[in-house]
């Protein structure tokens, strides 16, 4: 095993481009749980981003949040321009392990980590976010609601590193985020959602019910269009159109589809006037 | 492929090699005999192995030693030396006089989250101190007695 330990963007992206193999690290939150047993990961090499400095400020541009590739949950956390305009990342960031995990991990490392329960993603699919992927190939951008295409799967090539998140500002009259789990802290997700409402429409995003963190166009649509709904049943079909949740050790397929209706029912019941 | 790492704890500079796969626990436990931090679960749960990096609470069980090279870790003896030495910090005391712990295994690691937790908010309401300690786990107390000790060094610190 060896870890590497470039000091700026440049050289880990050099670095990377000579040995794509290499397992790009930031915070460890997920990587290194119960590292000692997991001998196997030993024999991997790794380009621990720790040291890149210029990767870790987040910045608000006049109509973007931009998170860097190392910004933590606590640097959001601790920002109260956050807490008012983008109180989603707030409530997901909170939710995120527990503080000595909110300290190291990042939104970044959350993404590529492509973690269906991931609690990073739906929030910021909510918001419309934007990956920054560098290589010494050059930069590009993708929508992370076009990110995953299967179980971690994603539109990252092996020599790219997530260097930062364009967050767009918009007004939202609808901000919802629900996580569904075994208690409030330490728990990965069983079902989870995030809900959006702004100019660019209605955005529904769930996690732990697909291979990837997903947006749910089907109910979507039902919100976009104002089809009635008249109980938590009534988004079922939808749901299925949407997600392919499984049984595992978590939960159940039918818990979660039915705890997915509910939640949405019964967050939106007194904000869409079809919902009755 | 051993590595040289410098870091300081508890305010001395070290410089040590290390084998890259070393967790940050295993270094301050086992080549430094800092024995105060505690290792619980290793997944990463318990919060028993719980020190500051940069003054920020992290998890030294989910850390590589390597992770830490120029960084400044504070355990749980850097705290009670930090305060001058045979004296407790105020959060050790409160832990003591308010009965925050019978094993004790779980101390150090509460103590270290809650003294970030300190540093960012002065005068935290019970549920603020309740979710700030969600990471770590005690399974004797029933958690009463941490939060008021956690109320009482908050009130010390403060001058109260």
């Amino acid at each position: 095993m060896s870890v590497l330990l470039p000091a700026s963007l440049a050289e880990a992206l050099e670095t990377l481009a000579a040995d794509p193999d290499l397992v790009p690290m930031a915070g460890g939150t997920d990587l290194l749980v119960h590292w000692p047993q997991h001998t196997e990961l030993h024999e991997r090499s790794y380009l621990d981003l720790s040291g890149v400095e210029e990767l870790r400020p987040h910045r608000w541009e006049t109509d973007e949040l931009v998170l860097g590739g190392l910004t933590t949950y606590w640097d959001i956390i601790e920002d109260q321009r956050a807490w008012n305009e983008l109180p989603l990342l707030i409530d997901a960031a909170r939710q995120v392990g527990s503080i000595q995990i909110q300290t190291r991990g990042s939104w970044a490392g959350n993404i590529v980590n492509a973690s269906p329960a991931a609690d990073g993603v739906p929030v910021l699919m909510a918001y419309d976010a934007v990956v920054v992927l560098e290589s010494t190939r050059g930069r590009s951008e993708v929508p992370l609601s076009g990110f995953y295409s299967g179980y971690k799967e994603m539109r990252r090539s092996p020599d790219e590193l997530v260097t930062e998140i364009r967050v767009p500002r918009r007004a939202y009259d609808v901000q919802i985020f629900e996580k569904v789990g075994q208690r409030r802290a330490q728990a990965i997700t069983k079902v989870g959602v995030a809900v959006t409402r702004s100019d660019a429409g209605w955005r529904v995003v769930a996690n732990s019910v697909a291979p990837f963190v997903c947006r749910c166009p089907a109910v979507e649509r039902i919100l976009e269009q104002g089809t009635e709904v008249r109980g938590s049943d009534d988004l079922l079909p939808a749901i299925r159109e949407d997600v392919t949740p499984i049984d595992d050790i978590r939960s159940t397929a039918e818990y979660r589809e039915k705890v997915l209706a509910r939640l949405l029912y019964h967050d939106l019941l007194d904000l869409c006037p079809s919902f009755g | 492929m051993n590595r040289t790492i410098r870091l300081a704890v508890n305010g001395r500079e070290h410089s040590l090699e290390v084998e890259p796969r070393l967790l940050l626990a295993h270094l301050l436990r086992d080549r430094l005999d800092l024995t105060g931090t505690h290792i619980g679960c290793e997944t990463s749960l318990c919060g028993a192995c719980t020190v500051l990096v940069d003054g920020r609470a992290v998890k030294s069980c989910t850390l590589l030693a390597v992770q830490a090279e120029g960084r400044q870790v504070t355990t749980i003896e850097g705290l009670a030396e930090g305060a001058g030495t045979e004296q407790l910090h105020p959060l050790q005391e409160a832990f003591w006089n308010e009965h925050g712990l019978q094993c004790g295994f779980c101390t150090p690691g509460m103590i270290m989250t809650a003294h970030q937790l300190l540093e960012e908010n002065p005068e935290p309401s019970e549920d603020e101190i309740r979710h700030g300690l969600e990471g770590n786990l005690c399974r004797c107390t029933g958690y009463q007695n941490i939060v008021r000790a956690v109320q009482s060094a908050a009130a010390e610190l403060r001058g109260g």
